[in-house]
């Protein structure tokens, strides 16, 4: 594997022993007092966030220094990039400066993707780290370990992604690798936060993809329930009335996780809109996986890290 | 994955070195000599711990546990330890799966570590075990090893303190130890030069 840059295009096998090492490695470190392994040493690691970011971004940093790898931060403020260097520039630049890795995040789709082919004479890896609405292939995988740890897989579970799909790079990237590995999923949203043609979006063979416009009578069929953010900073326009109508139509609150099987796992990939999409009272309920997911990825990245860096190069 | 430098036994001209019942006979003498060498059972003896390395250390090191128990009465704590993420060529071959560690209950502090595996070749697996027991946590009170064949090529200052037999080999060969708990029998296999692999 030379690039992360999307769960499509990611064949189940190494996504299954990506989190197989992810496991292996959180094993590995519980109870530690000292959580630092020697396998990265030497290898340079520089995430490159031309948006906001506090959890992926520190979840890598933290992913590559336990791996002891050297990590350097670069963020659009502050960088040439406020002078006006292109992408491509800056990632030629910091392949030449010596990077084996550049994880990326980029509001425009398909960034990590140019990001790649403008670095395809080096030996230098991409990871992306979100790119616009398109993909966001560690999120996916951080999903896809904590519904392993909380069901055991998913394979023949229908899990819901509820909310803002039409922005969601989330959405997306797990659409795929949740159905690949024979999941069923439903988005549930308005008719005005979906996707005009989802039957686009790519699935995998093993699950199957549905929509739904009404959250209510899908809730007793779950095994997971995936919130998404409403991302007011990608919406440009009246996609629903008032957020307090969003609200009690779609945001899950006691009421209506009440009518959750026992077994059904909350997810957010996060920053949570409390009171929006989600409320207090669920977001700290039981069945919330939020802080899990945060902890698998740390994992989940050290192993990308692994997979990307570890091994000979142009292996596989 | 590819299969490491034993496992996977190749069809041709081979020879078997150690038949099932020499294993279980070679196994139930090293841990006659654990037990000896460790004075285990005196009344000042600390814990002893084997840790086996996998893949094949780790049912090695159960099989002399129960040996060690079956003939001194005392149970020995017994675990394996991955050394994939400390091993120094990585860079080499493509990337490797995990193995698992798991440490016994009481942990390593203060205990006679005893690393076991089933093949002693360049030594390189060792250091990175010798790597892998300091991170995890706690200080053993001494480590020695054990292994099943040591044949010889060593390329640093390591040698078992334990030796189930000693094996002549050529660089070129490859010595394959089968265990039934990972392969369809007990044995262990001499690969001539120059075939498989």
């Amino acid at each position: 594997m030379k690039h992360l840059l999307g769960t499509d295009g990611l064949d189940p096998d190494t996504a299954r022993v990506i989190l197989d090492t992810a496991e292996g490695l959180k094993k590995t470190l519980l109870g530690r007092e000292v959580k630092k392994l020697p396998t990265l040493r030497g290898r340079t690691v520089i995430t490159l966030f031309y948006e906001d970011s506090t959890r992926t971004r520190v979840s890598f940093e933290i992913a590559g220094k336990w791996m002891s790898a050297d990590v350097v931060n670069v963020s659009a403020k502050g960088s040439s990039v406020k002078k006006g260097e292109s992408l491509r520039d800056t990632a030629l630049t910091l392949a030449a400066a010596g990077a084996d890795c550049v994880i990326v995040r980029h509001p425009a789709s398909g960034a990590a993707h140019r990001l790649a082919s403008w670095l395809s004479h080096t030996n230098t890896s991409v990871v992306n780290a979100g790119d616009g609405t398109h993909e966001h292939p560690t999120q996916a995988l951080l999903d896809m370990a904590t519904l392993r740890e909380r069901l055991g897989g998913v394979e023949g579970r229908r899990i819901a992604i509820v909310g803002d799909v039409l922005h969601s790079r989330v959405a997306r990237s797990n659409v795929h690798l949740l159905t690949s590995f024979g999941a069923e999923v439903v988005l549930v949203a308005p008719p005005t936060l979906l996707p005009t043609a989802v039957g686009d979006w790519p699935v995998g063979a093993a699950g199957s993809l549905v929509v739904s416009h009404d959250l209510d009578p899908e809730l007793p069929t779950l095994d997971a329930v995936m919130l998404l953010r409403v991302q007011a900073e990608r919406m440009h326009g009246g996609f629903f009335p008032s957020a307090r109508e969003y609200s009690i139509a779609y945001g899950l609150n006691e009421a209506r996780a009440s009518l959750l099987p026992e077994h059904a796992v909350v997810l957010h990939p996060g920053p949570m809109l409390r009171g929006m999409e989600i409320s207090h009272a669920v977001a700290d309920s039981a069945r919330a996986a939020i802080t899990e997911q945060v902890t698998n990825g740390v994992h989940v990245r050290m192993a990308v890290l692994y997979h990307l860096l570890a091994g000979e190069e142009d292996a596989a | 994955m590819p299969p490491r430098h034993r496992g996977a036994p190749e069809p041709a001209e081979r020879r078997e070195l150690l038949s099932a019942g020499d294993v279980a006979r070679t196994i139930a003498r090293m841990a006659h000599q654990v037990i000896e060498k460790t004075s285990l059972g005196a009344s000042d003896a600390g814990p002893v711990v084997l840790l086996g390395i996998p893949t094949r250390g780790a049912p090695l090191a159960h099989r002399l546990a129960r040996r060690v128990a079956e003939f001194s009465g005392v149970e020995v704590g017994v675990g394996t330890l991955d050394v994939t993420l400390y091993r120094d060529d990585l860079r080499r071959k493509p990337t490797r799966p995990l193995g698992e560690t798991e440490l016994p209950v009481g942990g390593i502090e203060n205990a006679l570590v005893i690393l076991v595996d089933d093949v002693l070749f360049s030594g390189r697996t060792i250091r990175a075990a010798l790597d892998a027991l300091r991170d995890a946590g706690g200080r053993p009170r001494a480590v020695q090893l054990a292994v099943l064949v040591d044949r010889g090529h060593r390329e640093l200052p390591i040698r078992a303190d334990y030796v189930g037999k000693n094996v002549p080999t050529a660089r070129s060969e490859e010595v394959h130890v089968l265990l039934s708990e990972t392969d369809d029998r007990d044995a262990v296999l001499l690969n001539r030069a120059g075939e498989g692999a």
